[in-house]
């Protein structure tokens, strides 16, 4: 039995649901920020799958591989960021949980 | 063979992805998110893309969860653990994720071109090469742009980091 496009679609959307569940599930800010990198990287391997079926002459088409070393470096710069930014929320609320942090709340 | 692979690696990564979500230590999640990267790495190089394998463990899997570590160790969020989940959150999310997953299936049958196997691939792939080649002609200016926004983060994080925002 030989791998086809669908199997990698299916495990690379099955990892998306496991982030988007974590994210609407979990109460912490800094287990939603790693669900969020999850969500990335699900949409990384999609990419690269379909990257790999695209081949012609022998070689992998590689614009979908440039599209995920730049979403990678990027999600890197993103993480630093985000990151930052929770400590300095830490600094002034004492807290990661989202419940506590609701002043943006209408 | 490879397709035995596959099955191995896909289940460890979406194991160790669901463990990330269910574990109430956050250590715990993070570790096993490092787990959940590695097995995705392995699937990238199934794929034929060795040079995003090993960047994938470079820095998803080393440089970015040693950062979430370090932040978790320095929050100190042992008293986290101990908060009540909320049924009908629960309740809900698992519905919202479920219907994206049922969604997912029937388009992924509906797909013209889902079924079809990968083309070959000639024997020995100069994948770092091919990759280095493309990324310092067609993309270089993408490439310099991105340069500037690791330098343009590393800024706002020294910035943030500072004890008082101004």
């Amino acid at each position: 039995m030989d791998l086809t496009l669908d199997d990698y679609l299916l495990v690379s959307g099955l990892l998306f649901a496991i982030g988007f569940a974590g994210v609407l599930l979990r109460r912490n800010i800094i287990i939603i920020f790693m669900c969020l990198e999850m969500m990335l990287n699900a949409a990384n391997l999609s990419l690269i799958a379909f990257s790999r079926y695209q081949a012609h002459d022998g070689m992998p088409n590689y614009n979908g591989q440039m599209l995920v070393f730049f979403i990678i470096t990027v999600a890197a710069a993103e993480v630093a960021v985000g990151l930052a930014i929770i400590v300095a929320l830490y600094r002034l609320r004492q807290t990661t949980h989202v419940e506590d942090i609701s002043s943006l709340k209408f | 063979m490879t397709a035995l692979f596959f099955w191995f690696f896909a289940a460890i990564m979406l194991g160790f992805a669901c463990a990330v979500v269910c574990n109430r230590n956050p250590v715990a999640s993070a570790l096993s998110l490092v787990i959940s990267f590695a097995g995705l790495a392995a699937l990238f190089v199934l794929l034929d893309a060795y040079f995003l394998g090993v960047i994938q463990v470079l820095v998803y899997a080393g440089a970015v969860m040693v950062l979430f570590l370090f932040i978790i160790m320095l929050l100190d969020l042992k008293a986290e653990e101990r908060r009540k989940f909320n049924t009908s959150v629960i309740i809900g999310g698992l519905v919202v994720a479920a219907a994206f997953v049922a969604e997912l299936c029937a388009v992924i049958e509906e797909l013209p071109f889902g079924n079809r196997t990968f083309p070959v691939i000639h024997g020995n792939l100069q994948d770092v090469q091919n990759v280095g080649a493309l990324l310092f002609s067609s993309y270089n200016l993408p490439f310099q742009v991105v340069g500037v926004l690791l330098l343009v983060a590393t800024i706002g994080v020294v910035i943030l980091s500072k004890r008082e925002l101004k």
